[in-house]
């Protein structure tokens, strides 16, 4: 009988690492800001079918770079998370903390256990009431790792020259105008293409909404808001 | 071998968007009309009384008394029966208040559950198939006596009109062209709109038909409860229409209430 093969478990996570992070850089990206009535997710998104950016519950929102199929499954899983514990306790309980809780246990699974890494980082964002509670946004990598960030967040095959040139950029308190502008020049910071309302998939958390705070901004409206005359 | 990948088991895999099938496998306990234990004759619970549909010009209109009652006794004086399913429907419960009201929750859940992974609304046929077969699981609970019967009304967004179902207790659905009741006043509630409703009715009229049914069954059946001028309790009336489901204010409800009193006082009629 052969022996199988002995690979350090060094290398195997860095091959795996490797492999998730190639996966990524191949997706075009995503980025996340906080503006002054809530949460800003704005995707380079050529289809208008095929979401990166969703609804899990009343004040949480979903976003996923990567492989399509993979950020999927765990979209679908978040929402049936979401939906059975809102039922069995309130509504107020569905929190973005332990779903990203559960995403992260689920990525590092996958992560150490199976051959093939996902090839995905998902966002998680909760936007805060009106009374002042604060926002919270968790980005969770391909390994299981999750950070919280503030402000703005990107993921993606640029994700790193998206954050440097936030990270000069952002100002707190933006109006919903400027947030979009910034978060689409954030976009095209590496390419030197300009990106019209067509290549956007872009929706917000609305504070001021009841209820369900998840609202996709319509093309039409995209284009007002970017100022067409550009 | 064939063991699914270990990640799943932290959420499960299902394979459609209904929620009802997740929370059957997940937490069988929290359906409604799940088993449970003793089979003890139970003190009887609330029940809620007459809750009505009625088709106008712009969609349709549902309304409910106020009003719960355990046995003789008055359990609750501002209970809500018309409850939001989505945006463009919404079911009146009547029957046991307890199992009606976590069926109104579930299918709210369900239909919610269904939007977010599909991206898109059920159907309104879908909605109230779904609905029905939510009532035909309580079976066994209504045949102990704790029977839930709904009126399911929305806005079918693909013919463009209002439409309305009512169900029996084994689940059946029976679709209605103009209005129904449902309850304890249902049949008094049934035949003032028999004399009262008309093809096309512009708002005001379609509300003010609405009301002086309620009048009616809560002046005939002593489970329903009719408009409280003294603590301000006036039934509950919502609109579904192509703009979405919206409550109709108190003072407008109050307004048409005292206009119809008012009437009738003057001309002794219904009386």
């Amino acid at each position: 009988m052969p022996l199988p093969y002995y690979v350090s478990p060094e290398q195997m996570m860095k091959d795996k690492a490797e492999y998730a992070r190639k996966g990524i850089a191949r997706g075009r990206s995503t980025v996340t800001l906080e503006y002054s009535e809530g949460i800003l997710l704005v995707a380079e998104n050529p289809s208008t079918l095929l979401h990166k950016i969703s609804e899990i519950y009343d004040r949480i929102a979903f976003a996923g770079v990567g492989k399509y199929n993979e950020f999927e499954n765990l979209r679908i899983a978040g929402i049936r998370h979401a939906d059975v514990k809102g039922y069995s306790y309130s509504r107020g309980d569905v929190t973005a903390k332990a779903l990203a809780n559960a995403y992260s246990q689920a990525l590092g699974n996958i992560f150490t256990q199976d051959i093939k890494p996902f090839e995905v980082e998902v966002l998680v964002a909760e936007v805060g009431d009106s009374n002042g509670a604060r926002n919270e946004i968790y980005h969770i990598l391909y390994d299981g790792t999750i950070e919280d960030e503030r402000n703005y967040a990107a993921m993606g095959g640029q994700a790193e020259e998206i954050r440097r040139f936030l990270k000069d950029h952002y100002a707190e308190g933006l109006t919903l105008d400027a947030a979009l502008q910034l978060g689409v020049r954030a976009l095209t910071v590496t390419q030197n293409k300009t990106l019209s309302e067509k290549d956007l998939e872009v929706a917000v958390l609305d504070r001021t909404k009841v209820r369900r705070k998840f609202r996709r901004i319509p093309v039409e409206a995209l284009g007002q808001l970017l100022g067409t005359g550009r | 071998m064939n063991e699914p990948p270990r990640w799943q088991n932290l959420f499960n895999d299902y394979a459609n968007a209904s929620f009802m099938d997740i929370l059957r496998r997940e937490a069988p306990h929290l359906i409604p009309g799940a088993p449970s234990g003793g089979q003890d004759a139970a003190p009887e619970p609330p029940h809620g009384t007459t809750v009505l549909s009625v088709r106008y010009r712009d969609g349709v209109i549902m309304a409910g008394d106020r009003q719960a009652t355990a046995g003789y006794q008055v359990a609750s004086r501002r209970i809500e029966k018309i409850f939001k399913a989505d945006e463009l429907s919404g079911v009146g419960i009547a029957g046991a208040a307890g199992p009606a009201t976590e069926m109104a929750k579930l299918f709210q859940t369900e239909l919610e559950h269904y939007e977010k992974v599909e991206g898109e609304n059920l159907s309104l046929d879908g909605k109230a198939n779904r609905l029905s077969q939510m009532i035909r699981m309580n079976l066994p609970a209504a045949m102990q006596g704790l029977v839930v019967v709904p009126i399911f009304a929305g806005f079918d967004e693909k013919a463009g009109l209002g439409r309305l179902f009512k169900y029996d207790i084994t689940g059946g659905r029976y679709e209605e062209t103009n209005y129904d009741a449902q309850g304890s006043g249902s049949k008094d509630a049934r035949d003032s709109l028999k004399k009262l409703w008309k093809r096309d009715m512009p708002r005001e009229e379609a509300l003010r038909v609405t009301l002086e049914a309620l009048i009616d069954a809560a002046d005939e059946d002593v489970g329903t409860g009719g408009p409280d001028l003294v603590r301000g309790i006036f039934p509950s009336v919502k609109t579904i229409t192509r703009s979405g489901f919206q409550d109709v204010p108190d003072e407008e409800v109050r307004h048409v209430v005292e206009t119809i009193l008012g009437d009738r006082t003057r001309n002794a009629n219904g009386s």
